[in-house]
């Protein structure tokens, strides 16, 4: 079997702001992020499925020492980001940056509030790329 | 699959060096030093040429100090050479699944006494760039991508757990300033301080230079202070994380049967148990460890005895929500329910399941690659009545260590037992 579903395919069709996953053609089930075999029955049998990027938020966290790429992308100490992960109105969970929330108020965002997916594009040009956000509906 | 060893293990010896941060020694110095404690804590000696094999937990000495190929260094190091030379990576889980190796080596039959150790040396590298390879430990297609880091996916698990149950960020500080009062009596602690020392200390600096003296009443308030105790990953604050340090650990596995003639008092190897999982988005539900509720099933299953029964347990605190989390994935309290237990006191160390005497990863430091033979070492000692200050009073019988690698994606449990 050649696999096609990829990190580097998911990466391709974010930047087309479009959340993809796979989906089991036996019995229906979705995995996002992708998966080539399905882990309950080992069915290798997948085809490629939209997600609406449509959830709820799962938990969530203000980082205030961040990673390099998001030090790069700006954040720090000062201007701190939050990140969390969405429970897809589809069944699978996935991590990404959260938007339009309060991070000076940590408090005021609630776990299970419904999220959309948000597409932050970084860089310009051939280099310029899209990473999964969520924002509050 | 069996649920039993096909023959008993036994534990005679455990040392390890100071955990810190060390300039200018690296991994190899480190764990000689384990090494050299090892060989003094058998109490009828061993002749190291008796060692068949050794296994060295380590995380990324690649990494953190441009090192590969790093168990037949340690083996030429501590004069073991030619022995059988195996690095274990299993993330900060490196060192228990090295232990669980190691048993599963003896217990085979292979071989009848073997070395394992577990080493990491992080404090050569600027705290971004430790940061970002402990982060390789995640998912890094799907993961952090998205910004997490380490102390960021603990926090965003304490979220869920807060919001499920009820706890505050409070519950955790309380779980700190517990571990560091536990460190406190612990020599080989990195910080080895209770808070209301290190809050003297602040009060003493700002008189000294002027300053205005902060206002603190307790330790709360101390953690409570966003200058004394900066947020990380909200709501997970400095002294909610574990430091980034060196050190190194080594302990001495045997057959049973030749248990007696190293030691009239060995601990033997009760239970253990082992699982792997996908990524944080992966599981089902963010305030439970499955790997940890699976590897502690299978423990105390082959150990014959139940969460009740453990008398102390050393658990993988890398952050302190991680703490109250393991708790109940390891059956000691209800879901839900561990952080009342925190709070009320039940895991100090005159409580009813003491958590951590050591001062845990938090106190006593946290070099990935070594904490799983770190607990180990704590659970030898308290079983035998040799851990001095911090001794847990009455009689021991079953410690158990929790190392997770990640943030769950390994857990290996073990049940260690004392029989005389």
């Amino acid at each position: 079997m050649e696999n096609q579903f990829t990190h580097t395919a998911f990466n391709s069709y974010l930047n087309e702001h479009r959340l993809m996953g796979t989906r089991n053609l036996k019995d229906g089930s979705m995995y996002c992020p992708p998966r080539p075999i399905d882990p309950e029955n080992h069915s290798t049998d997948m085809e490629w499925t939209e997600f609406k990027g449509t959830g709820k938020l799962e938990g969530f966290t203000i980082v205030y020492i961040g990673s390099t790429a998001m030090i790069a992308a700006g954040y720090d100490r000062k201007n701190p980001y939050c990140v969390g992960v969405v429970r897809l109105d589809e069944g699978p969970m996935i991590s990404g940056q959260i938007l339009g929330v309060d991070v000076f108020h940590p408090e005021s965002i609630e776990i299970g509030i419904p999220v959309k997916a948000a597409y932050v594009d970084r860089g310009e040009g051939e280099t310029k790329k899209s990473s999964l956000a969520f924002e509050p509906v | 699959m069996s649920s039993k060893l096909a023959r008993g293990v036994a534990l005679v010896g455990a040392g390890m060096s100071k955990f810190g941060a060390f300039k200018g020694k690296s991994s190899r110095d480190l764990f000689v030093e384990a090494f050299v404690e090892m060989l003094e804590s058998v109490d009828k000696g061993i002749d190291p040429k008796e060692i068949n094999a050794l296994y060295v937990g380590n995380y990324s000495s690649d990494l953190f100090e441009g090192q590969g190929h790093i168990a037949p260094i340690m083996a030429s190091w501590t004069g073991l050479s030619p022995i059988p030379a195996v690095r274990v990576e299993d993330a900060c889980a490196s060192a228990g699944v090295a232990v669980r190796e190691g048993i599963l080596a003896v217990a085979s039959g292979m071989y009848d006494i073997v070395a394992v150790g577990g080493v990491e040396k992080m404090t050569d590298l600027p705290t971004e760039k430790v940061t970002d390879t402990l982060a390789t430990a995640a998912d890094v297609q799907y993961e952090i991508p998205a910004g997490f880091t380490f102390p960021g996916f603990y926090a965003a698990m304490a979220t869920s757990y807060m919001a499920a149950y009820g706890a505050t960020p409070e519950t955790f500080m309380k779980v700190g300033i517990k571990n560091h009062n536990n460190g406190s009596m612990n020599e080989k602690a990195q910080f080895g301080a209770k808070i209301t020392t290190l809050m003297e200390a602040r009060r003493q600096s700002a008189i000294k230079k002027g300053l205005p003296v902060p206002e603190w009443e307790t330790e709360l308030d101390f953690m409570h202070d966003d200058r004394a105790n900066p947020i990380v990953a909200w709501p997970l604050r400095l002294y909610d994380c574990s430091p980034i340090s060196d050190g190194a650990a080594v302990v001495l596995l045997v057959s049973e049967d030749l248990a007696k003639r190293f030691t009239d008092h060995p601990i033997f190897v009760a239970g253990m148990g082992q699982a792997s999982d996908g990524a944080l988005h992966d599981r089902p539900v963010l305030n439970s460890i499955p790997s940890a509720r699976i590897a502690g099933e299978q423990a105390y299953a082959m150990a014959g005895i139940t969460p009740q029964d453990v008398d102390f347990a050393e658990v993988h605190d890398c952050f302190t929500v991680a703490e109250v989390i393991a708790s109940e994935d390891l059956g000691f309290f209800e879901k839900g329910k561990g952080w009342v237990a925190a709070e009320e006191g039940e895991t100090g160390r005159d409580g009813s399941k003491p958590i951590n005497l050591s001062g845990g990863l938090k106190s006593k430091g946290h070099p990935v690659g070594a904490s799983g033979v770190g607990q180990v070492v704590e659970v030898f000692k308290q079983l035998r009545g040799q851990a001095g200050p911090r001794q847990r009073a009455g009689k021991l019988k079953y410690g158990l260590t929790h190392n997770v690698g990640g943030t769950g994606q390994t857990c290996v449990v073990h049940i260690f037992e004392r029989r005389d």
